[in-house]
């Protein structure tokens, strides 16, 4: 703590903090622009002047740029002296001179933190005469829109992308008047989480291209706290809706998951929702086709086939919230309820599951990853399969070379001399995966290998760790010397971190990095373990219970069911599809509930169409363990529900009488949380519908909304009455309660004179730190105190090319890959074209080359698939792009001839 | 590509620095000199060479206005334009050049002659007004004497 004295006022403010920081943190309106809290000072723009005075005698004291200059003990400033504030208003003014002053026309505006900035320091006129320069803005892809002519020099961009993000597409050219920040040639930005600059840009250069697709003013704008859906990453986002429609996804804060970054398939993937895959209106089938039908006739017909019938069961899905699964448990009954995980999948989640509940390594949070001081990612292609995890590594190797700096008594704040200093020494990280990935440039070392022997990897280093775990026998030199380093990295660390998962389909991988884990961990160290997982809701489907797919399959087969209800889930992608096939024709009645029309649906009987993530409320439960709750941004159209309401609706039809008890959210929700003690605490995921603020409920919608009393004046000129919402504590209005609602409940950041995002800092109790009422979501799963269980010991054998097979293994695509968002016109536009890759070696034994047609053989189905040279991938291993091209059947990795064609 | 003569100059200059990346604004100057400046291909190739990207070493080039990255002719002519000069007639050797090339700042003769481009300071104030042919100093300048140092480049 130190004692600084702000305009004559004295204040108590946290340590190694410049005074800028201290400042917001206090609640002063100082403007800036290049600084960021997560990219910390570089004294660029001069806008966050203050006057420092030597002590209380000093009575000229001097500018200093606030954002350089620590906030020590007994500092003196003034925010108010004239001085400062002319400079301040110069520095815009000087700013202003070139900006198009375009802010009608700009998506920026309303949401900008020039606007903003420009209107705090008082500078309201445009003096200069001269010609504005001009610049030809680039076309940057499918994601991102560019118009420079609004650029501000403040340097965030080229900072975030090249340093934070290690971008290297992204750059600022030429000199003084005529700097440009774009790329060398026009195209798409190359690096995973550019979406970002739409946020780090504080004016319009950066802005959304999907959102001007479809374009609404951020006070326009209906919103609500949501989580992303596209992997088990669980980051926090802003749904926004307008006019019955979802219009954008924007970063939500949370301290301890995504911080201010999201990956690009979270901030783009959205546009599913508003997609021509989706199911609006109920579909029964007729004459042997899916045609509309009213909701009541589905209810009615529903109603023939429910009551009373002993032969139903249910199908679940990792990607559904934890509510809808158990309406569905709840309505077939728990021994007939089955998670919708593929076999496999269920088999390694189930895995990963006990490996975090018995310990002794913890499951880290997103943050506590990026300050993770030696990693170990063995069998994940994170950047692919967890995004937001490459992203927090980025920063995971500054943690060595920052104590480095450190001890030079640099701030960790003063970003541009802590670079100097650090250079291009990194910290250790060590990537064992089957191919290259793309964040080997970041890497210590990488090792390219099958599954079995990244497994082998694994083991030997656990074994280097701790002589009691298995020794791998006949390890090859340079492996064993690769595990020996990894291991001695690993064990000098303050936090080192595993990360690992179910990507290579091995339980040998998983169980190898959980020796690793457990070797740390028993020579005392504060070791995390963090497991990626295949979809949404992964972990909290597995905590429900519900056996695997062919379980399920084999109810149907042998007559013990013939009605099936699939919740949010398209089997095709668990299973081989002529098991899929066999099911599905075996089954009397096949009931649908999703948002897509998948193959699953088209071949139900009844297809009823839920609400996608922005029209739903619910819980899922993400890879740290985390239960978080996602609300509604507004009501669908159509005869679009709730799975969880729909469902409900069917245990009406069914006679059940749980119908009658539950109705809203929180009746699921506490029956969820009384029945499943493993989900007891999702209850403190967020308050329930009953929380008001000030009497008043949060409002979705902020206070400018405009065109509320209009919006349906075609239909009836007399406002109707908004929508009530028994689910939440939220409003689908403008009216309610503002200001600052608990986060979990956060539908939007705004303050007075902040309109923009910037506007966080005023909800954070410190700045990039939690924020204020703690950061949304419940941890469910906590290592015992005294760890328990022993080393895995099964070691695989080292992998074997056969001489005419190839291991046939998933290569993941960040575009592409995930279900939903490979739906999306913006990134479906960015998804690979199928491929199937070997090495340069096995390309010459195969006499093909790039782009020629190859068949693979896989359980009687040919596919012809063009062929990549991977150079890094191992010998006898052909990569397929997981998602692109449909070869998982099972999940289990399988073995195929090649032939050439 | 870059040619071996190329190469071996800039491998020259790598050898006296730890991190290759250190003599992009040489390699672009070798570049220069070879061919007069430095295209998008050649830029690319620099880059590649450096272990850059070359949006990496874009940048730099385009930072310096002694990098060109568009071709220039035989000769570049850099008048200065700075205080000194410009207090003792920059206005005239500009006006003279302009209108004897018949081109303006920024502009190469048709015949791919000369380039003509302004220039911040020769640090040759004692003898204004000046301008740079190529490598080649020329100070206290009328037009006379513009005519005949022009007429020395071909
Ligand atoms: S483009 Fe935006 S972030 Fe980049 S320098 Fe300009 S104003 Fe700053
Ligand atoms: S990392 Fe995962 S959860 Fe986070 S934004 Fe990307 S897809 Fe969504
Ligand atoms: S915010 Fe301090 S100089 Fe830019």
């Amino acid at each position: 703590m130190a004692k600084i004295w702000v305009d004559d006022k004295w204040y108590e403010v946290g340590a190694d903090q410049s005074l800028l920081e201290a400042c917001l943190e206090l609640g002063f309106d100082l403007p800036y622009f290049c600084w960021h809290p997560a990219l910390g000072s570089v004294g660029a723009c001069r806008q966050c002047a203050v006057k420092q005075y030597r002590d209380e005698k000093d009575t000229r004291g001097r500018l200093v740029m606030s954002c350089m200059t620590p906030a020590s003990e007994g500092a003196r400033i003034s925010i108010k002296d004239a001085d400062a504030a002319s400079f301040r208003a110069g520095v815009v003014e000087g700013l202003m001179q070139n900006h198009p002053h375009d802010c009608p026309v700009c998506d920026e505006g309303g949401e900008c933190h020039l606007q903003d900035m420009t209107v705090m320091t008082g500078h309201n006129y445009r003096q200069t005469t001269y010609p504005k320069r001009t610049f030809r803005n680039q076309n940057l892809g499918p994601l991102i829109n560019h118009e420079m002519n609004r650029c501000i020099q403040c340097y965030r961009c080229v900072r975030y992308y090249r340093e934070y993000a290690g971008g290297r597409d992204l750059d600022a050219f030429a000199s003084r008047n005529q700097v440009f920040f774009g790329r060398h040639q026009e195209g798409t930005l190359q690096n995973e989480f550019a979406g970002n600059l739409v946020e780090i840009c504080p004016t319009g250069v950066f802005t959304d291209k999907t959102l001007k697709k479809h374009y609404t003013r951020k006070w326009d704008l209906q919103m609500a706290p949501s989580v992303c859906v596209h992997c088990g990453l669980g980051c926090n986002t802003t749904a926004a809706e307008r006019y019955g429609s979802l219009r954008r996804i924007l970063n939500r804060y949370n301290g301890h998951v995504n911080g201010y970054f999201l990956c690009d398939r979270g901030r783009f993937g959205y546009e599913f929702v508003r997609g021509e895959q989706r199911i609006k209106q109920t579909l029964a089938r007729q004459d042997g086709k899916l045609k509309p039908l009213p909701k009541a006739k589905a209810i009615e017909q529903l109603g023939r086939v429910l009551p009373g019938n002993q032969k139903v069961i249910g199908i679940g899905s990792p990607r559904a919230s934890l509510e809808a699964n158990f309406a569905l448990r709840t309505l077939v009954g728990p021994e007939r309820f089955f998670s919708g995980m593929s076999d496999q999948g269920s088999h390694l989640v189930s895995l990963m599951e006990e490996i975090l509940r018995q310990g002794p390594a913890r499951t880290p949070s997103l943050s506590e990853i990026e300050i993770s001081d030696a990693v170990l990612v063995l069998g994940e292609d994170v950047t692919n399969v967890a995004p937001r995890i490459a992203l927090a590594l980025r920063q995971s190797v500054r943690q060595q070379p920052m104590e480095f700096t450190d001890k030079l008594k640099i701030p960790r704040w003063l970003d541009h001399a802590v670079r100097e200093a650090i250079q291009d020494v990194k910290g250790p990280l060590f990537i064992a995966a089957p191919s290259a990935t793309r964040l080997d440039d970041a890497a210590t070392a990488t090792y390219r290998a099958a599954p079995d022997d990244l497994a082998r990897l694994g083991f030997a280093i656990a074994h280097a760790l701790d002589p009691q775990a298995p020794d791998v026998p006949d390890l090859a030199a340079g492996a064993r010397s690769l595990a020996e380093q990894i291991a001695a990295a690993l064990k000098s660390a303050k936090r080192p971190l595993v990360i690992s998962g179910p990507s290579s389909s091995s339980a040998a991988v998983i169980e190898a990095a959980a020796n690793v884990a457990r070797g740390l961990a028993k020579a005392g160290q504060a070791v995390g373990l963090a497991f990626t997982m295949p979809e949404a809701n992964s972990l909290g489907a597995n905590l429900m219970g519900g056996g695997d797919l062919s379980a399920a399959f084999k109810a149907v087969e042998e007559g013990r069911a013939d009605t099936v209800i699939i919740l949010e889930n398209d089997l095709y992608l668990k299973a081989p599809a002529a098991a899929v096939d066999r099911f599905l024709d075996a089954a009397r009645h096949v009931i649908a509930i999703d948002y897509l029309s998948t193959p699953t649906v088209a071949k139900s009987e009844l297809a009823l169409p839920a609400g996608a993530f922005a029209e739903s409320d619910g819980t899922l439960v993400s890879s740290e363990g985390r239960a978080q709750r996602f609300f509604q941004a507004y009501i669908p159209k159509d005869d679009i529900q709730q799975s969880w309401r729909w469902l409900i609706e069917m245990m009406r039809a069914a006679g059940r009488s749980e119908a009658e008890s539950w109705s809203t959210l929180d009746d699921v929700i506490a029956a969820l949380a009384q029945g499943i003690s493993a989900l007891a605490k999702i209850t403190e995921a967020a308050p329930s519908a009953k929380f008001r603020k000030l009497g008043e409920k949060i409002a979705r919608a902020p206070n400018r909304y405009s065109g509320r009393t209009s919006m349906l004046a075609n239909i009836n000129v007399s406002e109707p009455k908004p929508p009530d919402d028994p689910d939440s504590a939220l409003a689908f209005s403008m009216e309610g309660y503002q200001e600052h609602p608990p986060p979990s409940l956060t539908p939007f950041f705004w303050a007075p004179g902040w309109n923009s995002i910037q506007s966080l800092n005023k909800f954070q109790s410190e700045i990039k730190g939690p924020l204020r009422g703690g950061d949304p979501g419940v941890r469910l799963i906590e290592p015992p105190e005294t760890a328990n269980g022993s080393f895995f010991s099964s070691v695989p054998k080292p992998f074997a090319a056969r001489p005419e097979e190839w291991l046939l293994v998933p290569l993941y695509h960040i575009f592409g890959s995930e279900e939903l968002s490979r739906q999306a016109p913006a990134v479906a536009e960015l998804a690979p074209k199928p491929y199937l890759a070997v090495n340069s070696e096995d390309a010459a034994h195969l006499q093909v080359q790039a782009g020629d047609q190859i068949e693979v053989n896989l359980a009687g189905t040919a596919h012809r698939l063009p062929v990549a040279i991977h150079p890094d991938l191992p010998k006898g291993i052909a990569g397929f792009p997981a998602g692109v091209v449909s070869l998982e059947g099972t999940g289990l990795l399988a073995w195929s001839k090649l032939s050439r064609l | 590509m870059l040619s071996p003569e190329e190469r071996h100059e800039i491998e020259a200059e790598i050898a006296h620095y730890p991190d290759k990346r250190a003599v992009c604004i040489d390699a672009m100057k070798v570049v220069q000199k070879h061919r007069g400046w430095v295209s998008d291909e050649a830029l690319g190739d620099v880059a590649e060479f450096l272990g850059m990207s070359v949006d990496e070493l874009d940048s730099v080039a385009t930072f310096y206005n002694l990098i060109f990255r568009k071709p220039v002719g035989r000769h570049v002519i850099m008048v200065c334009d700075s205080v000194s000069c410009w207090l003792m007639g920059y206005d005239r050797v500009r006006d003279h050049l302009t209108s004897r090339l018949g081109i303006q700042l920024g502009e190469t003769t048709p015949d791919g002659r000369f380039t003509l481009l302004p220039i911040v300071c020769l640090g040759t104030c004692d003898h204004a007004p000046a301008m740079m042919v190529d490598n080649e100093l020329h100070r206290d300048l009328d037009a006379e004497k513009i005519d005949s140092i022009l007429e020395q480049y071909k």
